[in-house]
């Protein structure tokens, strides 16, 4: 009966959305009704070939297949998203590379720069996030994830999102809101899939047998839950047309801004420290088989963490139309922020104490601690980045991409490779990880290449900044905008070598990864159920 | 496997007695510095949100005990350099433009303005250091070669009014073209040509101006080229070719060129003409302000002039 009513869905849907792409008013929105047409139909064909069949699953065994598909999206779309950012980052060395006359702007820097951020923070990112969430609260709760293929609804919703969102960028769809340029329709489905997302993650939460819930599965549900809330307010706007990908908001001026970057500073907070958190708590205490620990640092950093985060999105406005209130507020709340993220910090690093050595053995645990490292430093560097002395100094300068990349490529990327690593072995039952050699080749590619990265937009950063602020004794500006720009040249060849640097790391992942699939004996034994209560 | 730890911290502080996966908690306190950190944080919050504006009210927000305000001190700052400048520019705008560079302090704060002012408004076009954009049109103007002329007034009119802009009525050259003397060009370029040149005529003309300017040349289309540059081109250029300041015709004997003086390039400019556009920087239309205003102008005009060779 339930099959019967998916596939009349389907086929409404695989219709309605072939008729909407006859009618489309821009290219953006009939190549993603053509993609939504086309994606409806092969889950009608492959509804229909199974109609009938039993779909009830052990519930005590966990749900570890949609896991092994968000481990291989999520290496996948992170080496796309890699591949972008260096390209992106040649281009703004040599801008030749933007190769206007042959590609009709289609990978000009402007279409290229969103699907960059949005594939590393939504597509690598967020399919971490998914695939850690559900293996963890799975583990964790010692149930089977909730809402039987649910999970499966999710992993294969969010990928349509990153298709639908990328093929739009590079035809021009966007808002034009930083890290939520994706278009009105796409946003609706985001909220679809994510709340489906939070039922699951919920519902395995409801059904578990265990007493408590585990530190972990508090920073992964304060992500869910805020996400959304941060997602469907940033992105409230009235379609022109039915049948068009543009928008209009429906808040302007200085409140606009303001709740993009309320938006924008709490997608850093809760998707991409919060949510990683909810790994790191996890996975570093399972990697060095040590406790966690202290469980008092956890509670009260959690606490303090999601209570100070969210107020301090206004840093991102300093020096602008915003109040001065409203500045101060956001500075001062950035600095109190500082400790509370130094919590995860502590509790990440001193959960290594007894273990120290395995910095040695494991370089899947020195992934993990540098990964840590950065975090404790991208932390300390925000608030001091939002103080309005320094920030009138940094802002607008390549000091904040260095910043971004160090918590991202250091903390975010490193964290995630460490659980690709412990996650593949297990997932698919294999008897360890094909070369720990090839890990350590990828942790010194990929350190090496965040120096680089970090180092030389600290340099440039810094440079353009004092350069715009130079005034003559006649209160005349020295510099030219020109002359900022060529003087970084220099130090956008040293990003872009970095950027490669970390690529080639993570393609060496890859390998390993397959590798340990496809090469490494099978695990003698391995039963992966729920344990006996 | 782990090796044993002498003294487990298990057995000091203790766990919290649950178990997740095989993953337990230690009953450790808050690390006092930790804890002694945040307090500081807080109350350097509480202390710069009592010293700064901070608290919203209904109308407004406290001010706080600095009474500080952003845009009060830009506002601060762009007025002092205001009144410290304002004597000197006053001075600038009623001096005579030729009297300028005479005297000493207007000439050092001329320059000194007129090098910001260039770097702000003129380099995109002419480039950070003045050499232009060889090859796209853009003029150098290190180097004493002038369309226009080179002297300080000659300066001061084409940076007030431009060059074949459509704000400007007194801009420079309005209506006036290199023309597209191709029997295959169209457009308005090709409507002020006064005479369709084939091809081969067009080849037989590049081949004078490769010639008169300098450059190795097909003598025998060099010759053919003659007659069809005296019939077309020197009416602007002159019969000589050395250009016409008038028009801002440019001077084709030398070896400098404003899109190029290789054959390709030259072919190109023949066929299908040419016509540089520059911005009226001292026009104003009714009920807005110039782009430029006066002093700005002469400040920027006796920086270009100091670039060049300074006619």
């Amino acid at each position: 009966m339930w099959d019967y009513v998916k596939l009349i869905v389907l086929a409404a849907v695989a219709i309605l959305a072939a008729i909407a792409a006859n009618y489309a008013h821009d290219l953006p929105y009939m190549v993603n009704a053509i993609e939504v047409a086309i994606a409806a139909t092969i889950t009608f064909i492959y509804v229909l070939r199974h109609v009938g069949e039993d779909k009830t699953a052990n519930p005590n065994e966990y749900q570890d297949g949609v896991i092994r598909a968000g481990v291989i999206a999520t290496s996948f779309w992170g080496v796309v998203g890699f591949l972008v950012g260096v390209v992106i980052a040649f281009q703004l060395a040599f801008p030749s590379l933007n190769l206007g006359n042959w590609t009709d702007g289609i990978i000009n820097f402007g279409r290229l720069r969103p699907l960059h951020t949005s594939a590393v923070i939504f597509a690598f990112g967020g399919n971490a996030l998914i695939m850690s969430a559900f293996y963890v609260v799975q583990r964790t709760s010692a149930a089977r994830l909730w809402g039987g293929n649910l999970g499966w609804f999710v992993f294969w919703g969010w990928q349509l999102m990153i298709v639908l969102a990328a093929s739009s960028y590079i035809l021009g769809g966007t808002e034009g809101k930083e890290y939520a340029e994706t278009v009105w329709y796409i946003d609706i489905w985001i909220a679809v899939v994510w709340v489906a997302f939070l039922f699951v993650f919920v519902g395995t939460l409801v059904m578990r047998r265990e007493p408590h819930i585990y530190v972990a599965n508090w920073f992964y549900l304060s992500m869910i839950v805020t996400v959304a809330m941060l997602h469907i307010v940033n992105n409230a706007a009235i379609p022109i047309s039915i049948f068009s990908s543009v928008s209009v908001p429906i808040y302007s001026g200085v409140q606009d801004a303001m709740v993009q970057w309320w938006y924008g500073h709490n997608a850093v907070g809760f998707f991409l420290t919060a949510g990683f958190l909810g790994m790191m708590y996890y996975f570093v205490p399972k990697q060095v088989e040590r406790p966690v620990y202290s469980y008092k640092l956890s509670i009260i950093h959690f606490w303090a963490l999601i209570f100070l985060y969210i107020w301090a999105g206004p840093h991102h406005l300093h020096y602008t139309a915003l109040p001065d209130w409203a500045s101060t507020l956001g500075m001062v709340f950035s600095i109190m922020l500082w400790m509370p993220s130094w919590g995860g910090m502590i509790n990440g690093l001193m959960t290594l104490s007894g273990a120290w050595d395995k910095l040695r053995t494991d370089p899947v645990v020195r992934m993990m601690v540098i990964a840590i490292g950065f975090y404790g430093m991208s932390t300390f560097e925000g608030p001091v980045m939002s103080i309005k002395a320094v920030n009138s100094l940094s802002h607008y300068t390549d000091w904040t991409i260095g910043h971004v990349h160090s918590g991202a490529l250091g903390w975010n990327g490193m964290i995630t490779f460490s659980v690709l690593y412990f996650l593949t072995p297990r997932l698919w039952n294999r008897d360890g990880l094909y070369s720990l050699k090839l890990v350590s080749w990828h942790f010194w590619l990929a350190t090496i290449g965040i120096v680089l990265y970090a180092a030389s937009m600290w340099v440039s950063g810094i440079m353009e900044g004092l350069m715009w602020r130079e005034v003559d004794a006649n209160g005349f500006l020295v510099n030219a905008f020109v002359d900022t720009v060529a003087a970084k040249f220099p130090m956008y060849v040293v990003r872009g070598l970095g950027g490669a640097m970390y690529l080639s790391g993570a393609l060496i992942m890859i390998y390993n990864l397959w590798m340990t699939v496809n090469a490494q004996p099978q695990r003698a034994a391995a039963y992966a159920g729920v344990p006996a209560e | 496997m782990a090796k044993p730890i002498k003294e487990d911290p298990k057995d000091k502080v203790g766990t919290t007695g649950h178990s997740w996966d095989g993953i337990e908690e230690l009953n450790n306190p808050l690390p006092r510095w930790w804890v002694w950190v945040f307090y500081l944080c807080i109350l350097y919050a509480l202390g710069y949100a009592i010293a700064y504006p901070a608290w919203p009210l209904i109308h407004g927000a406290t001010p706080g005990l600095l009474h500080a305000s952003t845009r009060l001190d830009v506002e601060k700052d762009i007025k002092a350099f205001d009144e410290m400048n304002a004597p000197i520019k006053a001075k600038l705008v009623a001096a005579d433009l030729t009297a300028i560079e005479g005297d000493a302090s207007l000439k050092a704060y001329a320059l000194d303005a007129g090098k910001s002012i260039f770097a702000t408004n003129c380099a995109p076009c002419h480039g950070a250091g003045a050499a232009g954009v060889q090859g796209k049109g853009y003029p150098n103007l290190l180097d004493n070669d002038w369309l226009y002329g080179g002297a300080i007034d000659a300066i001061h009119t084409t940076v007030t009014h431009g060059v074949r802009n459509t704000v400007d009525p007194e801009a420079r050259n309005v209506g006036i073209y290199m023309p597209a003397w191709s029997d295959k060009a169209t457009g308005a370029l090709a409507d002020v040509a006064t005479a369709k040149l084939t091809d081969e005529q067009v080849g037989q003309a590049v081949n004078y101006v490769l010639k008169i300017s300098g450059q190795t040349a097909d003598e025998a289309k060099a010759t053919a080229g003659t007659q069809i540059f005296t019939d077309n081109c020197a009416a602007c250029h002159n019969p000589d070719g050395k250009g016409n300041r008038d028009m801002g015709s440019p001077n084709l004997t030398d070896a400098i060129w404003l899109y190029g003086g290789d054959e390709a390039t030259l072919t190109q400019t023949i066929k299908f003409g040419r016509g540089g556009v520059m911005p009226s920087w001292g026009y104003a239309p009714e009920g807005s302000k110039p782009r430029l205003t006066e002093d700005e102008i002469r400040a920027v005009a006796v920086y270009v002039h100091s670039l060049g060779g300074g006619e």
